[in-house]
This record gives structure tokens, C-alpha cells and sequence, in this order.
């Protein structure tokens, strides 16, 4: 007779608050697959779990803060950066990581990312990108592909949207990559990297919204969105990419380029102290 | 070389710069802001005072920003403060909001101009009062200093970061352009005469069972812990249970909302502040703040001369708003006037207070009122 095997614990569970489960997110998103990247990350790195902070502002992605098991911060639509650098600069000894949607960190937030990507201030940003506005209910945002059909676009997007890459290499970040929530291992190594790296960092994070995104243009769940990810992903080696063409389409069958794009070491934000001279 | 805190002396300086100094001594270590007239130098001034003393000095993309960024500053433990004016009050009223349903202390000044929109950026105006009171969605009860001196821009900027540890909200000092750029003598005091009331901090220790947002206090102000102290808080602008956790409730709401109004009102006789001056006998009560008081207290002194029992009450608290006393003075006067840099906005809170008609002494702004309008209606109102 085989013995069930019981799992009481989780090497998660102390990085995860357990009392707020079950999450908000719809079957078939991706947010929980970045989520648990960035609580190994946490697990993985050298410093204790006690100084580190995430910052998010409103939308899924947004819930990501109340669902740490960490000083966590759920702020105004848009304005998770500015928060977190005012906890940076507050405690800088603190690790302090801004994990949020696309449509929070580059629409109504686009200001407040492209001024700390330039200032190089010591921030982690996490930036889920779903290509829509997924909470209420997938209105187009600044990365909805041209075309694409959204409630608010029901004849088909007709704005351009931003290449993300692009958009923070021109603004100056110290740290760029992308990748899918196919491509778990490599999202968890490039968060702990980031940990390691001074300055502003962003890593752009494809994932599913199949009921915001996927249902309206033809792809039916997360686990095709998935397959999508196999079947077109293309990593690029440092270097090897002009950021000005790293746009994505996902309805169009051209590959997807991931991989980490810009890592430089341009000065980090530092405020000047001149009491202790 | 060693930088003062506290430039202890007495000085020739304009508002700002005084507001500058007060934050200083007061422990403000944090400033995030975007430059506007006229309250740009209370930012000058931080930019160079503040690395002297191990702070930190921030110049923000937008008041957006520099509203949020004070708020993170706050949250890690720093007393913060940001400055500006109508249009960029008008931009930090979004994140005010958060300030309150974090209940994150903080200090947040606006030097008045003459408004709508642009309007007069180089000159006065009152017309935020009620901006100050209400401009942010919801309900919340709002805590605003209005200094009439260069040595009040000094005194309530320190005040204002004590009001906004002791009930964990964020404060406002409703200067206007006349008190920001007046020259007048400002007398810092020593060091150790300088107040300073901290922020209650939890008795719990880090990893025991800890509610951020519990009451336990008579004052209904939750103990407060810092980013980084180990209690792994949560924080949300939703409407949130003691826990700090997301609650979708009706109850929860109403609970919420209520307690932050209450911790003000409660308070309210501790936090509200305003000078008398000849009002043992006024038959003819004069209100008035800011600016606009150094015109009505000459103009009561005038009156005097002429032998009209008229009397001034200065609010240096706006809001909450002094109420009680108001009722109480025009119980006695024949005849109430207020006096103020807008179309009537304090006028119409005096008037729900006292449920009879004010005379008002109004200008849209852009020039100090002078003593004569007001002194001409004392006498009317007198006859």
C-alpha cells in the first residue's frame, strides 16, 4: 500500500501571505507564475527577507503586493514608483521592488517610469504586461498591439503601442530584459540579478489575460497563449538586439524576442550628503 | 565643518525661506516637490539645507510624484514634506487621499496665488481654503495651519509636522504669496525650545501577532511601524480591515471612513487654534487668516479709535474648523464679518456655523486686501 504524501509546507509559504488566499486572478493568468519568480528570488538571495519591499499600484498586477508576505505597499493608480523611491530614499538599505501591470507602470504611470529610468534610481521593476487593461475588464492601454480588439477598441485598436525595451533603454534604465511566464527559471535568475544590480532595472514579464485579451483575439487560454510563447519565443543574446525591434504582436506570426537586452552600469541615483564632510 | 539644525537667531528673512528653516528644525528630512511659484523657495532652500543635515532633497517629475514620493518617505520612517501651490495642490490632492486612508503623517505646503487654473503666479490668494477642505475624493476630515508672518511660516511649519505625527494625517500649512515673500523678522529659538512630538510607535514586536490599522486608544490612531522593521505590513488605499488587508464590505467601509473623520473631530479642541484680539466686548465680530488678518487687526484697531466695539478672531487652524467658538462670539455680536482673498468660501462655513447671513469683505486675489474695505464695513455694520 503506497503511503499518500502529504504536503504541510511550502518553501514559499513565509513569503506568501496564505490568509488572502484564494487570489483574485482569473484561471489562465499569468501574474501568480511571475509572483512565485520573484518570492524564490527573495528565497535565493543573500539578504534577510525583512528588507525587502514591494511597491505595486493598482490593477492585477497590483494585488501582487497584498498577496507578499513582506512590508508591502498598495498605492494609487500610477504611482507606485514615485512611493518606492520615497522608501528607498527613506531606508536605502532596503531592497525595494515595484511589481505592476503595464497599463498602471506605462499609461498612467509613464511619466513617473521613464524619470526614474533617467534618475537610474536603485529600484526592481517588475512589469507584468498582458497587453491590456485587464481588471476592468480589457480595454486597450499603451501595449495593445495595433489592430487588436478591445472593449473600448471594438473595431480594432488603431493606436500604435510602445516597444517597452525601447522605451527604458532611451530612458536610460541600467537593466532590460523580457521574458514569458513560459519561461519560469529564467525569470527567477533575472530577478535575483537585478537584486544584485544598482540602478533602475526592468524586467518586462509577456503573460496571459485570456479574459481580458486572449478571448477577443483568437487565443482561446492561458495554456495556448502558452504555446505561443514555445512556439515563437527567440532568445536573443545580450547585444544582439536593437531594442527598436523588440515590438511584439502576438497575432502575427513573427517570433517574440526575449532574453536580457541592456545591462550597463550608468551611476545610480544618489542624493547628495554633505552633513558628514 | 558641522551643519546646524537649528540656526538658532534672530534673522531678516522672507516666508519661505522661514518655512524652510522651521522644516529643518523640526526634523524634516525628506523633501520631494516640483518647483512653483510662489513657493519655489521653500524648495531652494531645501535643496541646500537639507544635504547639510543628512537629508534628502528630491526634485520630482510632477507634484503627482512628489506627493507619492513623501508618502514612501513617510512610510519608511522620515518626516516629509513637499511645497507648492494651487495648481500643483490641485495635482497632489489624488495622492492626499492615499496620505489619509494610509494615515501617513506628512506636511504639505501651499503657498496660495490667485486662482482658477494659472492665474496669478507671482501674486496672493486665499481661494484653496476650501480646495484644502474638500478637494480630494470622499469624505475625510482635513487639518489646515494658516500663518499670517514670515515668524508663523517658521512656528506652524514645525507645528504642522508635530499635528501630523501625533494623528498620523497628512497636514497643511495654507500659506499665501504675501506671508511667502514678505521680509520680516523671524526669531529661531534654541535647539532644545524646539517642540517635537513623535509618532506612536507599536509596542508589538517584530514577528509577534501585529494589526497595523487596530485601535486600541481612546484617540483612535493606530500605532505606527516603519518599511523595514520587520513587521511585514500591509498597506492599501482600498478599504481595509485592522489587519490592513482588503475588505469589499459595506460595514468595513463605513467603520473605516468614520474612525478617520473621528480621530480628527475627537481631537479636535487639541488641534484648533486661533488669537482673539479685542473680542472681550465685540459688537462687531471680524474673522479672518493669513494675509488678510494683518489688515483686519489694524482695521479693528481703527475702529476702536473711533469707538466701535469691533473685535478680531484669527484662525491659525482652518480646518478643522473652530466652530464652537464661533457660535459662542457671534452669539454676542450684533454683526459678523469675514474677510478673506476669494469670493467667499470661510464666509459660507461661518454662516452653516452661525446660521445667519455674514458680511463679507472679499477680493478674488492678486492683491493683499487693504485695511479700509474692511474698516468700512466694521462701520456700516457699526451704524
Amino acid at each position: 500500500m503506497t503511503m499518500p504524501i502529504v504536503v504541510e509546507h511550502h518553501p514559499l509559504d513565509k513569503l506568501i501571505r496564505a490568509d488572502r488566499m484564494p487570489h483574485i486572478w482569473c484561471p489562465g493568468c499569468g501574474i501568480g507564475i511571475a509572483m512565485r519568480c520573484y518570492a524564490q528570488a527573495i528565497l535565493d538571495y543573500t539578504i534577510p527577507v525583512d528588507d525587502h519591499v514591494v511597491v505595486s499600484g493598482i490593477g492585477c498586477s497590483g494585488r501582487v503586493a497584498g498577496y507578499m508576505n513582506l512590508d508591502s505597499y498598495h498605492t494609487t493608480h500610477g504611482r507606485a514608483i514615485p512611493f518606492a523611491m520615497g522608501v528607498k530614499l527613506a531606508k536605502p538599505g532596503l531592497m525595494v521592488t515595484v511589481f505592476s501591470g503595464d497599463g498602471d507602470l506605462v499609461s498612467i504611470g509613464g511619466n513617473h517610469l521613464i524619470h526614474a529610468a533617467r534618475r537610474n534610481i536603485d529600484l526592481k521593476v517588475i512589469c507584468i504586461n498582458n497587453f491590456n487593461f485587464g481588471m476592468t475588464g480589457g480595454q486597450f492601454g499603451p501595449t495593445t498591439p495595433r489592430g487588436a480588439i478591445a472593449t473600448t477598441a471594438p473595431y480594432g485598436n488603431f493606436e500604435l503601442p510602445f516597444n517597452l525595451p525601447y522605451l527604458l533603454a532611451a530612458s536610460g534604465a541600467n537593466y532590460i530584459a523580457r521574458w514569458t511566464t513560459l519561461h519560469a527559471r529564467q525569470l527567477k535568475d533575472s530577478i535575483l540579478e537585478t537584486f544584485n544590480k544598482p540602478g533602475f532595472t526592468f524586467i518586462e514579464v509577456l503573460a496571459p489575460c485570456p479574459v481580458g485579451f486572449g478571448k477577443s483575439n483568437n487565443i482561446s487560454d492561458g495554456l495556448e497563449e502558452m504555446e505561443l510563447y514555445r512556439e515563437r519565443c527567440v532568445l536573443a543574446r545580450e547585444g544582439d538586439v536593437h531594442a527598436e525591434e523588440l515590438g511584439i504582436d502576438l497575432r502575427e506570426d513573427k517570433p517574440i524576442i526575449i532574453g536580457k537586452f541592456v545591462n550597463r552600469d550608468r551611476p545610480a541615483f544618489q542624493p547628495p550628503r554633505i552633513g558628514a564632510l | 565643518m558641522t551643519f546646524e539644525k537649528v540656526h538658532t537667531g534672530r534673522y531678516f528673512m522672507n516666508g519661505d525661506e522661514a518655512c524652510a528653516e522651521g522644516a529643518i528644525a523640526a526634523g524634516c528630512t525628506f523633501f520631494g516637490g516640483y518647483p512653483i511659484t510662489p513657493s519655489t523657495e521653500i524648495a531652494e532652500n531645501l535643496a541646500r539645507r537639507l544635504p547639510e543635515v543628512d537629508g534628502v532633497f528630491v526634485q520630482m517629475e510632477d507634484e503627482l510624484a512628489s506627493m507619492a514620493v513623501i508618502l514612501g518617505a513617510s512610510a519608511g520612517g522620515a518626516r516629509a514634506m513637499t511645497a507648492t501651490s494651487g495648481p500643483g495642490f490641485s495635482l497632489m490632492l489624488e495622492n492626499i487621499g492615499l496620505g489619509i486612508m494610509l494615515e501617513l503623517p506628512c506636511v504639505v505646503i501651499n503657498v496660495q496665488r490667485g486662482s482658477p487654473s494659472t492665474g496669478l503666479p507671482t501674486m496672493p490668494g486665499q481661494s484653496d481654503v476650501m480646495q484644502a477642505r474638500w478637494g480630494s475624493h470622499g469624505d475625510y476630515e482635513s487639518v489646515a495651519f494658516a500663518p499670517w508672518s514670515p515668524q508663523e511660516m517658521f512656528d506652524l511649519t514645525i507645528h504642522c509636522f508635530n499635528v501630523a505625527d501625533r494623528y498620523r494625517v497628512p497636514v497643511f500649512l495654507l500659506a499665501d504669496e504675501v506671508v511667502g515673500h514678505m521680509v520680516e523678522r523671524v526669531v529661531i529659538p534654541p535647539a532644545d525650545e524646539i517642540e517635537r512630538w513623535e509618532r506612536k510607535h507599536s509596542q508589538v514586536k517584530p514577528g509577534e501577532e501585529f494589526k497595523p490599522f487596530l485601535i486600541e486608544d481612546a484617540d483612535l490612531i493606530p500605532p505606527i511601524v516603519h518599511a523595514g522593521e520587520g513587521y511585514h505590513i500591509h498597506y492599501t488605499g482600498l478599504t481595509h480591515d485592522a489587519r490592513g488587508y482588503p475588505d469589499m464590505n459595506a460595514n468595513t467601509h463605513n467603520e473605516l471612513v468614520t474612525r478617520l473623520i473621528d480621530k480628527i473631530r475627537t481631537n479636535r479642541e487639541q488641534i484648533i487654534r486661533t488669537v482673539g484680539y479685542d473680542l472681550e466686548d465685540a459688537d462687531v465680530l471680524v474673522i479672518a487668516y493669513g494675509c488678510t488678518a494683518r489688515s483686519a487687526r489694524h482695521a479693528v484697531r481703527a475702529a476702536r479709535q473711533e469707538g466701535i466695539r469691533a473685535g478680531l478672531l484669527r484662525l491659525i487652524s482652518i480646518w478643522p474648523f473652530a466652530e464652537e467658538q464661533i457660535v459662542s462670539l457671534s452669539s454676542k455680536a450684533r454683526s459678523v464679518i469675514v474677510a478673506e482673498m476669494n469670493l467667499g468660501q470661510i464666509s459660507r462655513e461661518v454662516e452653516r456655523c452661525i446660521h445667519r447671513p455674514v458680511r463679507g469683505v472679499f477680493h478674488a486675489g492678486g492683491a493683499m486686501i487693504p485695511p479700509e474695505p474692511i474698516l468700512q464695513a466694521i462701520r456700516e455694520e457699526a451704524a
